[in-house]
């Protein structure tokens, strides 16, 4: 009986998939540069979503267009983050860092909690129950959005980095750190340039995510292992394997939702991605990373 | 009002609350009043207030706050000649281990009795803490009946528990559906998988065909669940008269927008237990379309009583969401603040005597009076609610209700 | 004072705690400090002495945890029996992930990803089943007596506690002076070095997950006892896994006494922040995360190192 549901379920999980590319680009980015597993990435993307949020319902900005702001201070956010907080507490030890961005995450996510309270809010914009009918199904106008949004973004990132002077700074200094330094690069410029692009990308996921989600303290959790699973999963550091990963896994959680259940069918993600990593080590793009 | 009074204390006795005029004189340190003054009763207020059940766990606290405020300007409790109630208050941070430890910090502050957590797994933990220093525990909501069948002799549940919600729904359910002539006669169960809603289900599953209704499906998800579109698309497929959800309140939103937008309309209604946020005013107003004529078996007060109009009077006027939560923290201080007043003196075991012994009445609950079986209040009940022109009506039982029930839904 | 030296000292000090300490509140404070002491520990053992930083370390905890209860409520078998089955079966099941994920050559955040995925297919599935207690979880039954190893007096969950993180920093000298912990250190450090020197990286791998993962079972089940109580998310959920790498990292990453130090200071850092900031919900966990920002920086070889000597080797990083 479920079988005529695998075509909407497909579609409904690319455009999941979609949200999960996209906050994974950021990390992606962030791990193929820094070396590190960017614990407050959720906690960013939370942050981002209240900003979204109270753009709308204080300013009355709607989120597609809050896009043009928040990316800017994000990623200007993201800068100084890496360059004031991270970045000193480095000492060359990378399990360092992975404790600062966990420090960050408990102070992002539990300043959030004192200024705005755990009330769970979201936005009922105009176009939230406008649909587009597929036969199959109704597609949210805004899950659409989203989709595309993501697509268009990770282009972007990647047009960034392989056409611009900063793209190939970027990439000399995450391939050859101390020869790029060499060479007249200001590696750590270059690290907090890439942490706030990578904030920025969470910015843009969180705009494309409010019209269809909610927000509290505790959002980000929701979608932070997640976007680890695909950052390994498609090739620590690779954009096009990030977003390939990210669509999978969106196909692979709705489809595991609909044959196993919602509850058991998390587990899908999981396994999907063990066996990936036991058997394909370099993630699906890792190889071109 | 709450974070006026967090800055009443400062240094040591920061975390002693006091609310109420003269409280706050004594933590100033007002010798001559101090001495004219009987010494404060501390009352533990436990709960989460961090963590994933932030949420709940604060508008728990405010409820209580909100009565403890009330009885303090009464004059407090005047068998100890006019004592006033000290709240001491703890966070459970969402975590068993962290409530447990909280308990033990609470009877180090020397409170009478401890009220809280609000989550079963909690409660599991601080009820067995606090037997280890005779403490009374007033367990506000814990719906898990294990809370109170392990034979713990310091533990209350002032709040009906899985059994009796799911015995009172099921009666409900069948009464609203016999004089609808038998509208809904198929549903789908949809929970979240945690302890309420695995519980909740597995009773339903039970129960349901015993009146006249067979359970097609049962969809359960986890907390948090991301989406909702498979679960919507099953159900249309399925097409059942009714849909019976179980969840929190992010799923619960999440589930009524994406049967919305899947235009996804059961023939006879939604009827949750528990439902998250089926009974919460603020979801309601939010989104009145996905919303309406939602019913939901749920913890909530009387409002035809004159008493809980004054309740909700205040709570709007304070801003506050009004939930269950608040509502049966705000009736839990009452009733403590009842035994403090029949407590033969001012000790554990005389207020855990007072409990037990405890007849009070004057619930905004839609509660008989007071009355502890092996812990567990008989006098509970939980009310059935329904969303109708964007505001939370009580259709259930007729002596409470505020309006009349609609069902099967109006179409078109 | 060298960082061993101040670890002794401390381990001491904490021994006299149930015997000085009236306050119920403080003792049961210091208990669940050595509770995470030891999971540190455990974490430390692979992390620190193996260089694999796990992730998943709830995966183990929990092992112990609803193995026990497992075992008592659903078999009737007795709480020490049980908790011993479940240790062993636990890091059986350590050495078996050990073989497949180190028989690949997983390493640094391909490891640490691995085991965090571990851990989360074990909490679906933990709760996905009646026999193991569903969205419950598992209630021992309250059943005070030593018999049961459910003790009314907190001072011999305590004692036992200590004794458990004692032989925890036993096992960790034992690691910096025998054999098989030089060889382990040698994999560290460099895998084919030591492959070349006739050291088995995978079988020595394999063996320090299992004793971790018995360790990490050990804890599982002592809390289990405590608290007679465990849902899949307290067990499983990731926040377990954090608060054994946390306590260790904080404390000095492959010392003897990293972990221990790191739980005192870590858990006297909450309470310091709960103290400060009074009952404002959340603001002391802000407090808590800016101090541990600013230990990070100004400690970055972890507060072992505020001891003076630098610890014995830095460990390899999260890196693939």
């Amino acid at each position: 009986m479920l079988g005529g549901l695998l075509v909407p379920a497909v579609i409904n999980g690319l455009a999941l998939g979609a949200i999960y590319a996209l906050t994974a680009l950021g990390l992606t980015l962030i791990y193929g540069v820094l070396h590190i597993i960017n614990f407050a990435h959720g906690s960013l993307l939370m942050l981002a979503l209240y900003a979204a949020l109270f753009l709308y319902t204080l300013g009355g900005v709607d989120p597609y267009v809050a896009i043009l702001v928040l990316m800017p201070a994000f990623f200007a956010a993201g800068y100084v983050l890496q360059r004031l907080v991270i970045q000193p507490a480095w000492h060359g030890r990378d399990e360092n860092v992975l404790l600062v961005t966990l420090g960050l995450a408990i102070v992002i996510d539990n300043l959030a909690l004192w200024l705005w309270t755990s009330t769970t809010r979201s936005i009922d914009s105009r176009y939230a129950f406008e649909v587009v009918d597929l036969g199959v199904a109704f597609i949210p106008i805004a899950k659409l959005v989203g989709f595309f949004g993501a697509l268009a973004f990770g282009a972007l990132l990647w047009a960034l980095m392989t056409f611009t002077d900063l793209g190939k700074a970027i990439r000399a200094v995450a391939r050859e750190r101390e020869g790029a330094r060499l060479v007249g690069v200001r590696v750590e410029h270059i690290y907090a340039m890439t942490f706030g692009i990578g904030t920025a990308m969470v910015a843009a996921a969180a705009c494309l995510l409010l019209p269809t989600f909610y927000v509290t303290p505790q959002v980000g959790y929701a979608f932070v292992l997640v976007a680890f699973t695909t950052v390994v999963l498609g090739g620590m550091g690779s954009f096009p394997g990030a977003l390939f990963a990210g669509l999978l896994l969106g196909v692979v959680e709705a489809l595991c939702g609909l044959y196993l259940g919602e509850s058991l069918g998390q587990i899908g993600i999981f396994v999907v991605f063990i066996l990936m990593v036991l058997f394909r080590p370099t993630g699906l793009f890792g190889a071109r990373a | 009002m709450s974070r006026r009074t967090m800055r009443i204390g400062s240094g040591l006795t920061r975390r002693n609350v006091v609310l109420g005029a003269a409280g706050a004189a004594a933590t100033l340190g007002m010798p001559g009043i101090l001495t004219a003054q009987p010494a404060n009763l501390k009352i533990g207020i436990l709960h989460p207030v961090t963590g994933g059940l932030a949420y709940e766990g604060e508008q728990c606290r405010k409820g209580a706050l909100l009565a403890l405020e009330e009885i303090n300007a009464a004059g407090g409790i005047k068998s100890k000649g006019g004592a006033k109630i000290e709240a001491v208050l703890a966070d459970a941070q969402s975590k068993p281990d962290v409530g447990a430890a909280e308990v033990d910090r609470l009877a180090e502050a020397g409170v009478l009795a401890i009220q809280g957590p609000f989550a079963s797994g909690i409660a599991l933990a601080t009820t067995q803490a606090a037997a280890k220093h005779n403490l009374p525990h007033l367990v506000d909501v814990g719906v898990v009946d294990q809370i109170v069948t392990r034979g713990l002799p310091n533990t209350f549940r002032f709040a009906p528990g899985f059994g009796k919600i799911t015995g009172f729904a099921l009666d409900a359910l069948q009464k609203i559906n016999t004089d609808a002539g038998g509208a809904a006669k198929t549903a789908f169960i949809v929970h979240e998988d945690g302890a309420f809603g695995s519980g909740m289900a597995k009773l339903l599953n039970e129960k349901l065909p015993g009146i006249g209704i067979q359970v097609m499906q049962t969809l359960s998800h986890p907390s948090p669940q991301r989406d909702f579109t498979n679960i919507a698309l099953q159900i249309r497929q399925g097409n059942p008269d009714l849909i019976i959800p179980s969840n929190y309140k992010n799923e619960f939103i999440l589930m009524a927008r994406t049967l919305q937008q899947q235009r996804v309309r059961p023939k006879a209604g939604i009827y949750a237990l528990l439902g998250g946020a089926a009974s919460n005013v603020a979801f309601a107003k939010q989104y009145p379309q996905a919303a309406e004529y939602i019913m939901d078996c749920n913890h909530w007060y009387n409002p035809t009583k004159e008493l809980s109009k004054v309740f909700a009077k205040k709570v709007a006027d304070k801003g506050w969401d009004l939930t269950y939560e608040l509502m049966l923290n705000y009736s839990c201080m009452r009733v403590l603040a009842d035994a403090l007043e029949r407590a033969s003196e001012p000790s554990r075991a005389a207020v855990t005597a007072a409990l037990a012994s405890s007849t009070y009445g004057d619930h905004i609950m839609p509660y008989g009076p007071t009355k502890f079986v092996n812990g567990q209040n008989e006098g509970a009940q939980p009310a059935n609610t329904q969303i109708l022109k964007g505001s939370v009506e009580v259709i259930y039982p007729a002596e409470f209700a505020s309006a009349k029930v609609a069902f099967p839904i109006p179409q078109g | 004072m060298s960082g061993k030296a101040a670890g002794s000292v401390l381990l001491a000090a904490l021994l006299a705690v149930p015997f000085v300490v009236q306050s119920e509140f403080w003792l049961s404070f210091w208990l669940l400090v050595l509770m995470f002491a030891f999971l540190g520990q455990s974490w430390n053992v692979l992390g620190g002495y193996g260089g694999q930083f796990s992730f998943g370390h709830a995966l183990f905890f929990g092992g112990g945890a609803f193995g026990t209860a497992i075992l008592q409520v659903r078999h009737g078998i007795n709480a020490y029996l049980a908790g011993a089955i479940a240790i062993t079966l636990t890091a059986m099941v350590g050495a078996l992930l050990g073989y497949l994920v180190f028989r690949y050559r997983l390493r640094g955040a391909y490891f640490a990803l691995v085991t965090l995925a571990f851990a989360e297919v074990a909490r679906v599935l933990i709760a996905s089943f009646e026999y193991t207690g569903g969205g419950f979880g598992m209630l021992v039954p309250l059943a005070r007596g030593a018999a049961n190893f459910q003790f009314d007096d907190r001072r011999i969950f305590y004692l036992i506690a200590w004794t458990l993180v004692a032989g925890g920093c036993l096992i960790a000298l034992w690691l910096e002076n025998s054999r098989f912990g030089a060889q382990l250190i040698a994999v560290r450090e460099n895998e084919d070095g030591a492959q070349a020197l006739g050291v088995d990286p995978v079988r020595t791998k394999v063996l320090a997950i299992a004793l971790s993962a018995a360790m990490a079972a050990t804890v599982g089940v002592f809390y289990v006892q405590n608290f007679l109580f465990v849902d899949s998310q307290i067990a499983f959920g990731p926040g377990m896994s954090i608060e054994a790498l946390l306590v260790a990292i904080i404390g000095g990453v492959g010392t003897a006494f990293g972990p221990l130090i790191g739980a005192v200071v870590l858990h006297a850092l909450g309470e310091l922040a709960k103290q400060i900031t009074g009952n404002a919900p959340g603001l002391n966990l802000v407090l808590y995360g800016l101090l541990l920002i600013a230990a990070l920086r100004f400690l970055p070889s972890g507060f072992v190192s505020a001891f003076g000597r630098r610890p014995k080797a830095s460990p390899g990083a999260v890196d693939a």
